[in-house]
């Protein structure tokens, strides 16, 4: 049985904010990562703040300016299913279709999903690591296979989540509401490295609630493909994926943003493999050059340098499939 | 997933004891009205618990309960130790297995990882809900004619998932049934006569019974 919790409930998104500022508060709004942190004892909840009563903050809308809003308790299967998103944001539709099962895309938020906490297993273990405060961590000298590759140091998870590298190719704003008022960010200001700060994934400060995503206008000419490798078919977290939009215009890229799932503490953006591809044709060698481009600063570990090969072969068939 | 849950910890060891212990204890400790219906739903006086304790109305299969849980507790523990209503099998109870499953709102969810006082208010479906009186209903029926278990621990989830997608996915095909079973682990291994049944329930119940 979990440790007991107190439970709060709050109708506004200022009231959510307020409570989950307290010291031991933790916000629930799908639940799926939180109970599986609780059980797991990787920390501890004093009170848990349920969003479930803040109906506005779910289901995704035009937004008047062009473009769509989508609201960050809106579950992972109803991004999937959205004609919009599938029209106009493939990317997107398919990254979040690629995530965890059926039930937990039925369950989890697309707020929650850029939230959740690493999965790596001495973080999610009875391990007093450096992200739980401790001063080690174990993947350096133990089991790393499907640890980082890219911007680690002193800390080597990687980023869970599939939506956040597609919201980050579609360059999306996040709306962000705390005790003291609300901002709207970009999402590529949203994710921080272990080297800033190990203790967290992004800048969130204590009871901030993302309550929307906002993605601007479809480009002309964009084309988007999410890529996820797995150990099984399914119902898996990504050994390395990659999030492509690619624009052309008179069958050459005028803009390209590539972001890497399951290789980085972060969704990695890799801007070297995008420049290369610029006022290009995605012909066969812009595109070995652009994979190549991709892996350049990898730094693997012990076991996972087969994610170097993984990455350059997802890039080349994602790209080949979108020219 | 289950890779993922560590090279040598304890943590298996521990669940196990937890595992048990639950079940020793697993003694109603909460009040439980059955109220036949809403329009007839009252709330007698709760008996004193813990000053944490909420009071929800739940309505599973038709019914509506009202009962006093702690916020800790999950839907699972409610359906199972406080409600009798055990179709509802627990497994890992961490979301990785679907033995678990029932239906919130028409959806397929995991109700070991839905805590009770989230479920107020919504319609809560369990494999009991499935039946249709004392006859079997068609996700049930389907999944005995193509013989698709062997122990049958995982199958009340598997069907209730298999409600849950053929609500969304009327005439699924072979493709989206695999995919939309991916949620439920079978160790048995009976994958390929669960996807002949999904496909059978379709047929089924498009044929209205």
């Amino acid at each position: 049985m979990l440790r007991a919790f107190a439970y709060q409930k709050p109708a506004s998104v200022k009231a959510a904010a307020q409570a989950a500022a307290r010291p031991g508060a933790h916000i629930l709004a799908g639940g799926t990562d939180l109970l599986g942190c609780l059980r797991d004892g990787v920390f501890t909840a004093d009170s848990v703040v349920s969003l479930s009563g803040l109906p506005a903050l779910k289901g995704i809308s035009a937004n008047p300016r062009g473009g769509l809003r989508i609201g960050a308790l809106t579950t992972l299967a109803d991004v999937a299913g959205d004609a919009r998103v599938q029209e106009s944001y493939p990317v997107l539709a398919q990254a979040a279709a690629s995530a965890a099962s059926p039930q937990l895309r039925n369950q989890g938020t697309i707020g929650g999903n850029l939230c959740q906490r690493p999965r790596c297993w001495y973080y999610r273990g009875d391990f007093h690591c450096l992200r739980k405060g401790g001063d080690t961590c174990f993947a350096v000298g133990g089991e790393n296979e499907y640890h980082c590759i890219f911007g680690g140091a002193p800390c080597f998870i990687v980023h869970p989540s599939d939506t956040a590298p597609a919201l980050l190719a579609l360059d999306a704003r996040l709306s962000i509401t705390g005790p003291r008022g609300s901002r709207t960010i970009p999402l590529s200001s949203f994710f921080v490295l272990p080297e800033k700060n190990v203790r967290a994934e992004n800048i969130l400060a204590a009871g901030e609630v993302i309550t929307e995503i906002l993605l601007g206008p479809p480009q002309t000419g964009a084309r988007s493909l999410y890529r996820k490798v797995r150990d099984r078919g399914a119902f898996d977290f990504a050994l390395a994926g990659a999030a492509v939009v690619v624009v052309m215009s008179d069958g050459k890229v005028s803009a390209a943003r590539i972001v890497l799932s399951g290789v980085a503490p972060a969704p990695w953006r890799v801007p070297e493999a995008e420049n290369l591809l610029a006022g290009r044709p995605l012909d066969a060698g812009a595109i070995s050059q652009a994979a190549a481009a991709a892996v350049k600063g990898a730094f693997p570990l012990s076991k996972n340098e087969y994610k170097i090969a993984l990455v350059r072969g997802i890039l080349e068939e994602t790209l080949a499939s979108l020219a | 997933m289950g890779k993922r849950t560590s090279p040598g910890d304890r943590r298996d060891d521990l669940s196990r004891r937890r595992f048990v212990n639950t079940v020793a204890v697993g003694a109603t400790e909460a009040a439980v009205l059955t109220v036949p219906g809403k329009a007839g739903a009252q709330l007698a006086p709760p008996p004193p618990t813990d000053a944490e304790s909420v009071t929800v109305v739940l309505n599973v299969n038709g019914r509506d309960h009202v009962l006093r849980v702690e916020p800790r507790w999950t839907l699972l523990q409610v359906l199972r130790d406080h409600l009798g209503l055990t179709g509802t099998k627990q497994g890992c109870e961490r979301g990785e297995c679907g033995a678990c499953t029932v239906l919130i709102g028409g959806v397929a969810r995991y109700s070991c990882m839905t805590l009770a006082v989230e479920a107020a208010g919504a319609q809560i479906t369990t494999i009991e809900g499935l039946m249709r009186g004392e006859e079997l209903g068609p996700v049930q029926q389907a999944f005995l004619e193509e013989d698709a278990l062997q122990c049958g621990y995982c199958t009340p989830g598997q069907i209730v998932n298999a409600e849950g997608l053929l609500r969304r996915t009327p005439a699924p095909s072979l493709d989206q049934i695999r995919e939309g079973v991916s949620g439920n682990l079978c160790r048995c291994g009976a994958y390929a006569h669960i996807f002949r049944a999904v496909g059978r329930a379709a047929q089924l119940r498009k044929e209205g019974r």
